[in-house]
């Protein structure tokens, strides 16, 4: 059974201008031991589902799902309270914007033991020693004497690399990470996903990548869901994915690429989304 | 005809930090020593990580900050802003977009006006032919006369990119800096934008000193690349020697480090997977 599996899942956002639905309809479902990857733009609702999963969306927003279910529990009928007891537990999240997710007030050491006090009770000197751990497994030099630093004497990878120990210090069983690499340099990029992908590798732990670079679906990914304007447009297998996509959309994507140019200017979505669909294929 | 509309030699720039009462002076060397040239039309791409001074090269290009030392020379002419100041014209030849167009416009003006603002200052036009060449410029960069009297929280990000990029051509500069206009966009976006340069070097001949950290965007829009590592230049050649053959290990890095897009890498990746 999948580990995470969502039917039909519509969020809806009250506005001033009445009601904009942001996912419209969006089936997925993530295995144990698997690396999902979820593409589009800004704006394709990508984000937002995976934010209903976790149950942080603000009150303005309505979700329904025919199914919304994690680990054999019904996600729609949790209590907030029971939901806390999974979130941060056995699924966890990782943001975009490392600089800005964790708490600059206080140490790192005093970040990452709060989410092993609430969740696992462990007392002072085990958590302690957990949290020296934790920071040794992402790849933190001198993890003793991190844990009294404070995010802003960090730099953005190594914060990045504090938000992946707060994600996995209770060893959850599925991970999301939300554009994990988006604000960092390509050789940091490459760093973070290494680790990431060998941390999903190592505890067999479900991985779902939120990403709008394609570069990094093709290096990370098992399988790849494409997302546009809150709809699913495709799933496939990375391979078939990019050797033969289905949707225009999917299409689109790949040959915005710089590197698959052929002439001197860039075929762009919008010049593809209007050509008629090749038979076969779903638009 | 290879008219060099931007030359540096030998640019130095220092930094003096801290200096306290309890601390003595550090320097920090952030540009050491790098010297460069770009022929009109052009485009050179500087490439580097955080904090390899490649920022600092473009505020010194773009007469923000002067150099501790070196030469700078902009069409012919050498340029010393610690000495003799900026004069209008040379405000006028050198313009900047920035990375961020959601911090780079501000929020209470209307596009119109920020469009006016750089002819305003710097020329005595009166504001009917500001109000036109706004216009003009507004359709150039493809948007609508329709956007010119909206304010920029109105605007898509790739929009206001553009609207930072028809403001920097509003003066009809020789020379842009664009220090990494596309990373903050979407892919699909980020090809608009791009393809909005290379059309517009082709209309007005422009030359681009382009900051980037992205290599795939690199390739596809530079002549010639600069690599910099720790605030000195250890690559610099045309686009294809760069990538053909890299010659530092700095560059050998981040070319390992880009993700790659294509069939055959991913089979590479999978096989690998399965057989661990």
């Amino acid at each position: 059974m999948a580990l995470l599996d969502i039917q039909n899942l519509v969020v809806e956002f009250q506005t001033a201008s009445g009601s904009f639905r942001a996912v419209d309809g969006v089936s997925l479902h993530v295995d144990e031991r698997e690396v999902l990857a979820i593409v589009g733009e800004s704006g394709s609702g990508k984000s937002v589902s995976m934010l209903a999963v976790m149950g942080l969306l603000p009150w303005t927003a309505t979700v329904t799902a025919d199914r919304m279910s994690f680990n054999g529990r019904d996600l729609l009928k949790l209590s907030p309270a029971e939901r806390r007891k999974i979130v941060g537990k056995d699924m966890s999240m990782i943001f975009q914007e490392p600089m800005a997710s964790l708490n600059p007030c206080f140490t790192v050491g005093f970040q990452i033991e709060e989410v092993l006090r609430f969740h696992m009770g462990m007392a002072g000197a085990q958590r302690r020693e957990r949290a020296i751990e934790l920071l040794t497994q992402v790849g933190i030099a001198e993890p003793a004497e991190r844990l009294n630093s404070f995010p802003h004497q960090m730099s953005g990878g190594q914060c990045q690399r504090v938000m992946i120990a707060i994600a996995i210090a209770c060893n959850p069983k599925l991970l999301i990470a939300d554009e994990p690499t988006t604000a960092l340099d390509v050789t940091i990029q490459k760093q973070i996903l290494d680790l990431l992908v060998s941390l999903q590798a190592k505890y067999g732990m479900g991985l779902i990548m939120i990403t709008h670079n394609m570069g990094v679906v093709a290096e990370t990914a098992d399988r790849v869901v494409v997302q546009y304007k809150g709809r699913k447009m495709e799933e496939a297998d990375v391979l078939s994915l990019f050797e033969s996509p289905k949707s225009n959309y999917t299409r689109a994507l790949l040959s915005a690429l710089p590197e698959n140019a052929v002439g001197d200017r860039l075929p762009t979505v919008s010049d593809m989304l209007f050509e008629p669909a090749p038979s076969g294929a779903a638009a | 005809m290879s008219i060099k509309v931007v030359e540096g030699k030998n640019i130095v720039r220092d930094y003096h930090v801290g200096g306290g009462l309890f601390r003595a002076q550090r320097t920090v060397h952030a540009v050491k020593g790098v010297s460069f040239s770009v022929d009109k039309g052009k485009t050179l791409a500087i490439v580097g990580e955080s904090g390899c001074g490649k920022s600092t090269l473009a505020r010194i290009i773009t007469l923000i900050d002067p150099a501790t030392s070196g030469e700078l020379f902009i069409d012919g002419n050498k340029v010393d802003i610690a000495k003799d100041g900026l004069s209008k014209e040379m405000r006028r030849k050198v313009q900047i977009v920035f990375q961020n167009p959601y911090g780079s416009l501000n929020p209470r003006q209307k596009i119109g006006d920020v469009l006016g603002e750089p002819l305003l200052i710097n020329t005595g036009k009166p504001a009917e032919e500001r109000r036109d060449l706004a216009m003009k410029m507004l359709k150039k960069v493809g948007l609508g006369p329709e956007h010119y009297n909206r304010y920029p929280h109105m605007f898509s990000g790739g929009q206001r990119q553009r609207i930072a990029i028809a403001r920097a051509l509003m003066l009809n500069p020789s020379l842009l800096v664009l220090d990494e206009p596309v990373s903050a966009l979407d892919l699909s976006v980020q090809a608009q934008v791009l393809n909005l340069l290379a059309d517009l070097q082709d209309e007005f001949q422009l030359t681009y000193v382009f900051i980037s950290h992205d290599l795939s965007v690199v390739r596809y829009i530079a002549d010639d690349v600069m690599v910099m590592y720790f605030g000195e230049a250890v690559e610099y050649g045309s686009r294809e020697e760069v990538f053909a053959d890299p010659k530092h290990s700095y560059t050998k890095t981040l070319f390992a480090a880009t993700p790659r897009a294509d069939v055959a890498s991913i089979k590479a990746r999978l096989a690998k997977k399965k057989a661990a």
